[in-house]
């Protein structure tokens, strides 16, 4: 294996080049390459979700991708869900329901909401609960989330 | 001196309104910094190596190797943390604990740890490191652990609390009873009387965030820690006193917390992290992974317990005893005691016993978890106190609301109740529609009540008024819930300003004096109060500083909707001063405007919930689904009602996660054989049902504003409920927490 390659990897609509390790995850990439540390390590073993970005426009965990399966491939973290200075109605809809706590799987949180209204605009709470079931959250008992999501849908369907 | 801190029903502008947190915009932007989100410039890579025995003596440690590798700046062992502790058994524990001195206790028990410029180089030279280990026989389980003939595994420990004290040692650390009355001569009148022996298996408090830290010591003996924690002010006391520096020269910062459920009020990794960055004059830092959190943090006790409940013909308690066994990992704790205390604490007795045994095995450390204790005594209690209405042929709420614990009550613990809420949440439990709600084939409904003390102590809150009237209220304890939302509603409410006008912050341990950890429900109480006296004070420089500007007296100036006041008639011209008036003239009037306060938080209130459960059993495999659950719990004063209503939903819901599925499981060897979310299963969303709640407000005499804490209380009686519920919806009582589909399935086919 080669001691280092070189990764072509969009993140948020910016370029990045990079020399890497072969062995470098994604997760580490985003966070310890070019400094995007919304994306938080929970379990290193693609449970918690709390590294869920989207590669492609496809939901990942990070943790468990290595950094070269996004070579020439576009990522989407929690940073770039803002877009020219206007939240993403999912980011507003998590911040006025109160649809965390600690705060630390809310990026996951986000991406994987965002993923799951992307394919079902109108989610019932059923399709809701099981859309976000490969994310943990330990504070909230997921009440709070369920409602952001909810809005959030109400939101951008009458947008 | 002192200011009073009573409860005065006054009227409220802002408190109780469903304000966003401050700290919302940072957590959904990916802005907010945690353990892991810090770097030191020049820092190095820190890792453990643990031991993969369950008990072992190291008979050599070979660290050559390791230290000769390119990139490895410093290795510590046991022989590079020498015992400065003077004799206090509690601290040489916690050295221990971080560091193995001879013996390893329990898998994962950190044996050494290197920093090295990069993790591949930190990793390669935990490979070089050459333990020998010589095995010696373990015990994990805590009724094992009791056994005559079981290891013991300190020899210094000789059982405290009988007298006289044990000759040999043993792995029973602690007996606590407690109670009042005479237990046998209540047995003896009651008609009928029920036993019932259950065990509770370990659990981990699964906060999604890792241990994180960056330490960083200077050869000047001053150092700096960042560190995710629940008590960063204990966290620098802690270190400093292991590692013999001088407290006010370790200034540590608080980084956002990502869940910490009384797992991050105790230190791991981080006097560990100081000595390495100390040894190579580089900052260190060190993340756990999640194998390490479950295998080398905290988690709470197993148990095993037994209840003696006697009732007369026409339900009443006549007597109530329990033995608590509680395991506390490799060293001692409190946690039997806690069991003990609040065990019976929901009700009224005249006869109550409870005896408490905290045993020593070879599992991790014990640390708090929500209500530390609580809920696995509640499980074993609540689930007699079933047996018990069940056996007087009573109603599981009309039961326990005639026996429930009421102001002028002598608790099981030893204190006489105030106003608490028991009473009250169980007549809402009564009324609430969830007890109208139709089941359905294979379902039952189960209740149960708990309690939980709630904690004051150390506090201190510095209210900053800047000059154009915006105000900075700093805190020192962490917040876990959404306290800075809560602190700065009370700010608001006593300065008589907007909400959005104040910011607060989580002061470091430099900017601000000593607070306790947020523990025992702490946050929004003792904070709160505290900041209640350091905006009164403000006011007071206010009001000097408005008579300053009118030139008349001060004692003829008053505080009003966040403005200064001119009494008297000869005053009546002058008009009102807004805070924001006053600060932009402050320079002129004596400079900066302040106010503080520093005490201890006496006056927590005591808190009481009654839950409500529905489930359904699959009779095929086992499972248990819930179906419905209410959360109805005393506030004393919701605050910010939606962050109240997120307590209750939390605590229910790692209650949930507990009684149905989590548990460390250990294998033949002593080692545990499920450190992962895979195997370890925390309740994802699609496990639970949308948690109803229900805020009493029955305020605490103690607080100017009524609160009680609500932290914790919501864990307690869930496990109870969620058991009671299953017993009623197929006939079994289960009596092995969790009560998991293959315990539930063996208990149906023995049934049967």
């Amino acid at each position: 294996m080669p001691e280092s390659v070189v990764v072509d990897v969009n993140v948020n609509g910016v370029a990045y080049q990079r020399e890497i390790e072969p062995r470098l995850l994604l997760v580490e990439f985003l966070r310890e390459e070019i400094g995007l540390t919304g994306t938080h390590i929970g379990c290193d073993t693609s449970y918690c979700g709390a590294c869920t970005v989207t590669l492609n426009g496809r939901l990942v965990k990070s943790c468990t991708c290595l950094a070269v399966q996004a070579d020439g491939g576009e990522v989407c973290t929690v940073e770039g869900l803002e877009q020219n200075g206007e939240l993403h109605p999912l980011q507003e809809a998590f911040s006025e329901h109160h649809g965390l706590q600690c705060g630390y799987c809310t990026p996951g949180m986000l991406m994987a909401s965002k993923s799951l209204l992307e394919e079902n605009p109108s989610p019932s709470r059923e399709e809701i609960r099981k859309g976000i079931a490969g994310n943990l959250c330990r504070c909230t008992g997921y009440v709070n989330i369920i409602k952001a999501i909810d809005a959030a849908a109400v939101k951008m369907q009458g947008v | 001196m002192r200011q009073d801190t009573k409860f005065t029903n006054q009227n409220f502008r802002v408190i109780g309104s469903r304000v966003n947190r401050p700290d919302g915009m940072d957590k959904v932007t990916g802005r907010a910094r945690y353990g892991a989100d810090y770097d030191a410039p020049g820092q190095l890579v820190g890792l453990f190596l643990r031991s993969p025995h369950a008990h072992a003596r190291i008979v050599s440690m070979d660290i050559s190797r390791a230290e000769k590798l390119a990139g490895v700046k410093a290795i510590i062992t046991a022989d590079d943390l020498p015992d400065l502790t003077n004799g206090n058994r509690e601290m040489l524990d916690i050295l221990e604990n971080s560091m193995a001195r001879g013996r390893a206790l329990y898998d994962g028990h950190a044996v050494a740890a290197v920093a090295a410029s990069d993790v591949k180089t930190a990793r390669k030279a935990l490979k070089l490191i050459k333990v020998e280990y010589e095995q010696l026989p373990h015990v994990t389980d805590v009724d094992e652990a009791m056994q005559p003939d079981a290891p013991v595994i300190h020899d210094w420990i000789f059982t405290q609390g009988v007298n006289p004290t044990p000759k040999k040692p043993s792995n029973v650390c602690n007996r606590t009873e407690m109670g009042h009355g005479d237990v046998d001569a209540g047995f003896a009148r009651a008609a009928h009387i029920i036993e019932k022996s259950y065990k509770t298996e370990q659990t981990h408090q699964g906060y999604i965030e890792p241990h994180a830290c960056v330490a960083s010591m200077g050869p000047d003996g001053s150092g700096e820690l960042w560190v995710t924690t629940q008590g960063h002010f204990a966290y620098r006391n802690v270190c400093a006193e292991l590692l013999g520096l001088d407290i006010a020269k370790l200034k540590v910062t608080s980084s956002e917390i990502g869940g910490g459920f009384g797992g991050k009020t105790h230190v791991w990794a981080e006097p560990i992290a100081l000595a390495l960055s100390r040894k190579a004059n580089r900052p260190v830092k060190v993340v756990m992974t999640r194998d390490e959190v479950f295998r080398a943090t905290g988690p709470a006790s197993s148990t095993s317990i037994d209840v003696k409940i006697g009732v007369t013909k026409k339900g009443r308690i006549i007597a109530a005893s329990a033995e608590l066994r509680y395991a506390d990992g490799a060293f001692p704790g409190p946690w039997a005691i806690l069991g003990a205390m609040t065990s019976f604490a929901c009700y009224d007795l005249k006869n109550v016993k409870t005896v408490g045994y905290d045993v020593i095995c070879n599992r991790p450390k014990v640390a708090a978890y929500r209500a530390p204790s609580a809920p696995m005594a509640a499980f074993a209690i609540e689930s007699t106190v079933d047996l018990a209405a069940a056996a007087v042929g009573m109603d599981a709420v009309d039961f326990r609301i005639k026996n429930a614990a009421k102001k002028g009550t002598l608790s099981s613990y030893g204190v006489t109740y105030g106003p608490i809420g028991i009473g009250p949440t169980l007549d809402a439990a009564k009324n609430h529609p969830h007890m109208k709600a139709k089941l359905k084939k294979n379902q039952g409904r189960g209740m149960a009540c708990g309690f939980w003390f709630n904690f004051g102590g150390q506090t201190c809150s510095t209210i900053n008024i800047a000059a154009d009237g915006t105000v900075n209220l700093s805190v020192g304890t962490i917040d876990v819930g959404g306290s800075r939302a809560s602190l700065s509603l009370i700010a608001a409410e006593e300065l008589g300003i907007p909400y959005e006008h104040v910011k607060a912050s989580v002061a470091d341990t430099a900017s601000l004096g000593h607070n306790d950890m947020t523990d025992g429900s702490r946050g929004t109480f003792s904070s709160g109060m505290a900041t209640i006296v350091a905006a009164r004070r403000a006011i007071e420089v206010m009001k000097e500083r408005a008579a300053a500007m009118w030139d008349i007296p001060v004692d003829k100036v008053d505080w009003k909707d966040g403005h200064a006041v001119a009494k008297g008639k000869k005053n009546s011209k002058l008009a009102p001063l807004s805070l924001k008036e006053i600060a932009e003239n402050s320079p002129n009037t004596g400079g900066p405007i302040a106010g503080h306060n520093e005490f201890v938080a006496d006056g927590a209130g005591v808190s009481f919930a009654s839950h409500l459960c529905d489930v359904e059993v699959d009779p095929e495999t086992g499972a248990t689904r819930i179906v419905r659950y209410t959360v109805i719990q005393d506030a004393g004063k919701a605050i910010h009602p939606d962050y109240v209503e997120g307590q209750f939903q939390g605590g229910a819901a790692q209650g949930i996660g507990w009684a149905l599925n989590e548990e460390y499981i250990y294998g033949e060897d002593g080692r545990l054989q499920n450190p992962g979310f895979l195997d370890y299963r925390i309740p994802v969303c699609s496990d639970l049902p949308f948690i109803d709640t229900q805020i009493l407000e029955i305020p605490n005499p103690d607080h100017p504003y009524g609160v009680r804490g609500v932290g914790e209380t919501s864990i307690v009686p869930p496990l109870a409920a969620i058991g009671n519920a299953i017993s009623n919806a197929v006939g079994l009582r289960m009596t092995h927490v969790p009560m998991s589909p293959p315990r539930i399935l063996a208990a149906l086919e023995a049934g049967e």
